[in-house]
């Protein structure tokens, strides 16, 4: 079932962290000293690439391994940093919740998709 | 399903813009307030807020409310002897409420609270799309 769904599970569950990520960000928007976090979809998706490396058969070979990544959380750096020491800017953490909105329904869309095409298998497209 | 600790941490968010709010609407409502002794006067409440570390998650922080404090500034000394309040030098003490600062503070709180309901709307609707995933 897991290689049907390909890596859209994998992005379905990143976009639902980043979400709670975001949503902690935009919590704190007024408490003095809190650091606004997110996740490098980058570092995940190097981190998702690590699965699918070269294998070394030969001691001339060069370990292509890219360096772990577990998309960890990393801080943000604020283009206005408040006095208060809070580096959350609502605007941007916002836009960036809506637009992680949108991806994760586009993840939801594609696994819909494939479920269709498997029921569609099923039953003999009736 | 990890997206429920989004309603957590933006609950959480809700309740503390929410007492900010309330502060706001008592200091406003007790602006005029005055007295004879400055010790004894209305002063202005503000919510102290921290990042709850680790409530719900090691990543996640919620809003915790630390505690209400009194505001330090010293209450406007007023010269009105006619006053029924004032004291045996015909002061009145009136409270350290800065109308400037409160409706900002308002602006700034129902701001943040509609963000954080806007985040939990989304997150239901998330939520109920995947609940019907492959129903479609």
């Amino acid at each position: 079932m897991k290689s049907v769904l390909g890596v859209h599970e994998a992005a379905l569950l990143f976009r639902a962290r980043r979400m709670e990520v975001l949503a902690t960000n935009l919590a704190n928007a007024d408490t003095p000293r809190y650091q606004a976090r997110d996740i490098e979809f980058g570092a995940v998706l190097q981190g998702a690439a690590n699965r699918a490396r070269f294998s070394v058969t030969h001691p001339r070979h060069i370990d292509a391994a890219p360096p772990a990544a577990d998309g960890s959380l990393e801080y943000r750096v604020p283009h206005q940093p408040a006095q208060d020491g809070n580096t959350v800017e609502a605007d941007l953490e916002l836009a960036r919740y809506a637009e992680n909105a949108v991806a994760y329904q586009a993840s939801l869309l594609f696994i819909n998709g494939k479920i269709a095409t498997l029921r569609a298998a099923l039953t003999g497209s009736r | 399903m990890s997206l429920f600790s989004t309603f957590d941490v933006a609950g959480s968010a809700l309740s503390a813009q929410s007492l900010r709010l309330n502060l706001t609407a008592s200091n406003l409502a007790n602006m005029h307030n005055v007295a004879g002794d400055p010790a004894e006067v209305y002063r202005a409440r503000h919510a102290l807020f921290r990042a709850a570390n680790g409530t719900f998650s090691s990543a996640l922080a919620g809003v915790d409310v630390l505690g209400v404090v009194e505001s330090d500034s010293v209450p406007i000394e007023r010269y009105d002897p006619g006053h029924p309040q004032a004291n045996a030098q015909g002061l009145v003490y009136a409270a350290n409420v800065n109308a400037m600062e409160e409706m900002a503070n308002m602006i700034s709180a129902s701001r943040s609270y509609q963000n954080n309901l806007e985040v939990i709307n989304t997150a239901k609707d998330l939520m109920l799309r995947t609940l019907s995933l492959g129903q479609g």
